[in-house]
């Protein structure tokens, strides 16, 4: 059958070789950045700060493996920094003082785990409400983000005035206490954000590669009329992408103020800029329909070492700045240059058995 | 019909190959001067890829455009503006958010001192068209504010403010009121008058041997008649446009129809601003058979499919498929229930260009592949290849991406997406669109086959031929409405084509459903 045999047309072979090194370049810039600092940066090698910046990374990658799925459907999340503030403050407040039930003159205090699954939920319940705008009410994603953005930061600095909960250790008689174990305890020598990026790494990968929802998150940013037209149901797909977003920026915000055993609500603004430019650097397109988690991954730890590793070697914080967005800039050059010539070998195989 | 009647505008052996087909095959064409230069022709006939040519879109592969017998090259719409050429586009390229004046004078901006828009003159002068137009529409006014007749009018405006001594009109009637036909015709006939040589392009053909001079017909990328319009008649446009020679069509198995597989009863979809976009539209199909449904466009034949596929939830009716109702308006409950459509515009709605060959095609039909949670991978691949051998699909790698196979590659990948639903009944809205002939012929083919295998097939198409041959039954609808019903045998070309403008024709010529 014609349809099983696949002949090479000369000159593909070293295309292919280009191409397979285009497809490892988020790796490839990963290695030569690390390879750089180990020279360039004294201790950087050491355990200890890979540790350190790995936790970094971390939390930038929760925020940019929600914001993929998002991107792939041909939508945004910025309202995700502001989820990030909003949810430590949850949290905060909920060790700190309860929930104080008003009239009835009584508080409730949860355990850890009620609070960590109460915050979370807030993280998903915003995500459901970006979803609801954008597939009910038809805003534009990037609009619809752009309000909870401010609302969730202004209940933010509502929840406390604009001031800091200090000192979230809880208290024993009220069994609160345990809280700052997600954001310095170890397990196995590894942190336990470290941990709990593996798993949400490895589920969300999983989803986008193996499973239906996965496949249908790839065919409504590729085509929506034509993936609704194949029984898609374009609307959940959308919905599930938001909450998911809505819950990785929880569990950072989780992170956060269990590290710093406080929690301000300012926390996390302009984070969605970074979970996006992860996203992109790992091969994302902002047009929606492609890019990959581990890519992302491997991009949000590209940005942290670079510049966990600048400032390890003393460059100015401003000149940080400047490198990250030629960095991002130089990606999508790179990323535009790889579809090109991938499109042009498919032509080429195409036309080498003549269909 | 005078000796002065020069020829202004020829083409002589244009051919234009477009990646997998041949869309002119050495075409010779004469524009002549004060005169209306019918040119009429099938979907796919060619027509507009001529037009494209002569108004400066597209070079020929070949041959040579004359003007005043000199060879002229035009390598954008600019050049042919220069040269006096005209052009009303079918789609109307019209900016909504601006003003009258500044649409008829787009790029060709009136201004002071090169720099500053002079909008008195602007509007003055558009004014002035549009007395000549006998239209009242206020020239301040956004364009998006205007009827779809009206904006029609802005467009003929915008070529006749470019001085064009050639002016190329392609369906300039097809959203015009009859009153509004008449006052166009009667600018036609001013234009005419003044020496300025018109190309019109239509389907309703008793429109064309009203205002036409000279007709032009063609077929398959040919010109297939030529004449003086006082020399010929309605059917003599039909036998040209449909011709003699048959293309490979697929010979009809003989075989016994099943039990009625679909019927849809009482479809409704409202248009807006009153009306209907399909009309009360009842049908019954069984099991092998298949049914052509033939129509001028906008006759609501793929609206029909879009409620029958449950993609408008405000349309009315019921639809059983194999006896069993399906209530509700939804796209994976009507999969489900045995329907697949297989979409007319192949890159906006049938396939996902940047997803690969094999996720396009199990796309509709994943949740077969699943076990557990996870997509079985293994049985995925077999069943694409499996597939891919079936409908005898040419690709190099499944996992290519979709847009790199050819046009009828293309629509095999989405026939192998609906029949993986298993389906009862398929719906294919003009299944040979976009396809060269050889891929036209395999996907008939294909159709005929599927149909002996017991599938009730539904299809939308415009050209006449195809709808000849292909079906069991032929069904004619026009302005949303069934307005004719016939088995394939006694069926004629000419009822088929007067059912076809029931509600359309100027001379008010009825046929009566038959069935």
């Amino acid at each position: 059958m014609s349809a099983t045999i696949t002949k090479q047309a000369p000159g593909l072979t070293s295309s292919s070789a280009v191409m397979a090194l285009l497809h490892m370049r988020t790796f490839i810039a990963l290695f030569l950045v690390l390879i750089f600092f180990s020279f360039a940066a004294p201790n950087f090698l050491s355990t200890a700060n890979m540790m350190i910046m790995s936790k970094h990374v971390a939390l930038n990658a929760f925020l940019a493996v929600g914001m993929t799925f998002v991107i792939i459907t041909g939508g945004i999340d910025l309202s995700v920094g502001s989820i990030v503030g909003l949810s430590g403050m949850v949290a905060g407040g909920l060790i700190m003082n309860g929930l104080n039930l008003g009239p009835i003159g009584y508080t409730i205090y949860f355990n850890v785990v009620e609070v960590v699954l109460v915050t979370l939920a807030v993280g998903i319940l915003i995500g459901a409400l970006n979803g609801f705008l954008i597939t009910r009410l038809n805003v534009a994603p990037f609009i619809a983000t752009l309000g909870t953005l401010y609302v969730a930061r202004g209940f933010a600095l509502l929840s406390s005035d604009g001031r800091t909960f200090p000192n979230l250790v809880g208290n024993a008689e009220l069994g609160t206490t345990g809280f700052p174990f997600l954001g310095s305890g170890v397990i196995l020598g590894i942190p336990v954000s470290i941990w709990l990026l593996v798993i949400i790494g490895c589920g969300a990968a999983y989803i986008a590669g193996r499973t239906p929802l996965g496949r249908f998150i790839y065919a409504v940013g590729g085509n929506e009329r034509a993936a609704a037209l194949s029984g898609v149901r374009v609307n959940r797909v959308k919905m599930f992408v938001y909450m998911f977003s809505g819950f990785c920026a929880a569990i950072v915000g989780l992170i956060i103020s269990s590290e710093l055993v406080a929690s301000h609500p300012a926390t996390g603004e302009s984070f969605e800029l970074n979970a996006i430019a992860a996203a992109v650097l790992g091969g994302t397109s902002m047009s929606g329909g492609r890019g990959k988690i581990g890519g992302t991954i491997v991009g949000a730890f590209v940005i942290g070492i670079l510049s966990d590793g600048l400032v390890m070697m003393g460059v100015s914080s401003f000149w940080q700045i400047v490198i990250k967005g030629v960095v991002i800039i130089a990606a999508v050059v790179v990323d535009q240059f790889q579809r090109r010539l991938q499109q042009r070998l498919a032509l080429q195989q195409q036309a080498a058995i003549g269909g | 019909m005078n000796a002065d009647q020069e020829v202004i505008l020829s083409v002589r052996g244009a051919t234009k190959v477009y990646p997998g087909t041949i869309a002119l095959k050495s075409v010779d064409f004469d524009v002549r001067k004060g005169a209306v230069n019918v040119l009429v022709g099938e979907n796919g006939a060619g027509k507009s890829t001529l037009m494209k040519i002569i108004s400066g879109v597209e070079q020929p592969t070949e041959g040579t455009i004359l003007l005043h017998g000199e060879p002229i090259r035009m390598t954008s719409t600019q050049d042919a503006i220069r040269n006096g050429i005209g052009i009303v586009f079918q789609e109307l390229n019209l900016f909504p958010n601006m003003t009258v004046a500044e649409n008829i004078f787009i790029t060709r901006e009136q201004c002071r001192f090169g720099i500053d828009i002079d909008r008195t003159t602007q509007e003055e002068k558009s004014r002035a068209l549009m007395r000549r137009l006998e239209h009242d529409i206020a020239v301040d006014r956004p364009v998006g504010e205007l009827r779809i007749g009206q904006q029609q009018i802005v467009e003929i405006a915008k070529a006749l403010s470019q001085d064009a001594r050639i002016l190329i009109m392609d369906e300039p009637t097809s959203a015009l009121s009859a009153t509004e036909v008449e006052i166009l015709f009667r600018v036609i006939a001013e234009l005419k008058a003044q020496g300025v040589a018109i190309v019109y392009i239509s389907h309703r053909l008793e429109e064309l041997v009203r205002i036409g001079d000279f007709i032009t017909v063609l077929r398959d990328g040919s010109i297939t008649g030529s004449s003086s319009m006082k020399d010929i008649d309605v059917p003599w446009i039909v036998r040209s446009m449909i011709g003699a020679s048959s293309k490979d069509y697929a010979k009809t198995a003989e075989h016994k129809y099943g039990n009625e597989i679909l019927q849809i009863e009482d479809i409704t979809l409202p248009r807006q601003g009153g009306g209907y976009m399909v009309d009360h539209v009842s049908l019954s199909l069984r099991a092998g058979e298949i049914i052509g449904i033939y129509g001028l466009m906008g006759a609501g034949r793929t609206e029909l499919f879009d409620c029958i596929m449950g993609r408008h939830k405000h349309a009315g009716g019921t639809i059983l498929v194999g006896g069993r109702p399906l209530p509700k308006a939804d796209v994976l409950e009507r999969i489900n229930g045995g329907l697949a459509l297989i979409p007319e515009d192949r890159k906006a709605e049938g396939l996902i260009q940047i997803m690969s060959i094999s996720d396009n095609m199990t796309l509709a039909s994943l949740w077969n592949y699943v076990r557990g949670v996870q997509i079985d991978g293994k049985k995925e691949r077999a069943t694409v290849a499996q597939y891919v051998r079936k409908l005898a699909i040419k690709i190099a790698n499944p996992d290519n991406e979709v847009a790199s196979l050819s046009g009828g590659n293309q629509q095999k990948v989405v026939i192998g997406k609906a029949l993986m639903t298993d389906p009862k009944v398929l719906l294919m809205d003009e299944p040979s669109r976009g396809i060269d002939i050889g891929a036209k012929a395999e996907v008939f083919r294909t159709m005929r086959r599927l149909a002996a295998d017991g599938l009730g097939i539904l299809f939308v198409t415009s050209d006449l031929e195809e709808v000849m041959a292909l079906s069991d039954r032929i069904i004619v609808m026009s302005k949303g409405r069934i307005t004719g019903d016939f088995q394939r045998v006694g069926a004629t070309e000419q009822a088929v084509v007067a059912a076809s403008s029931v509600g359309h024709d100027i001379t008010g010529q009825t046929m009566e459903a038959r069935s």
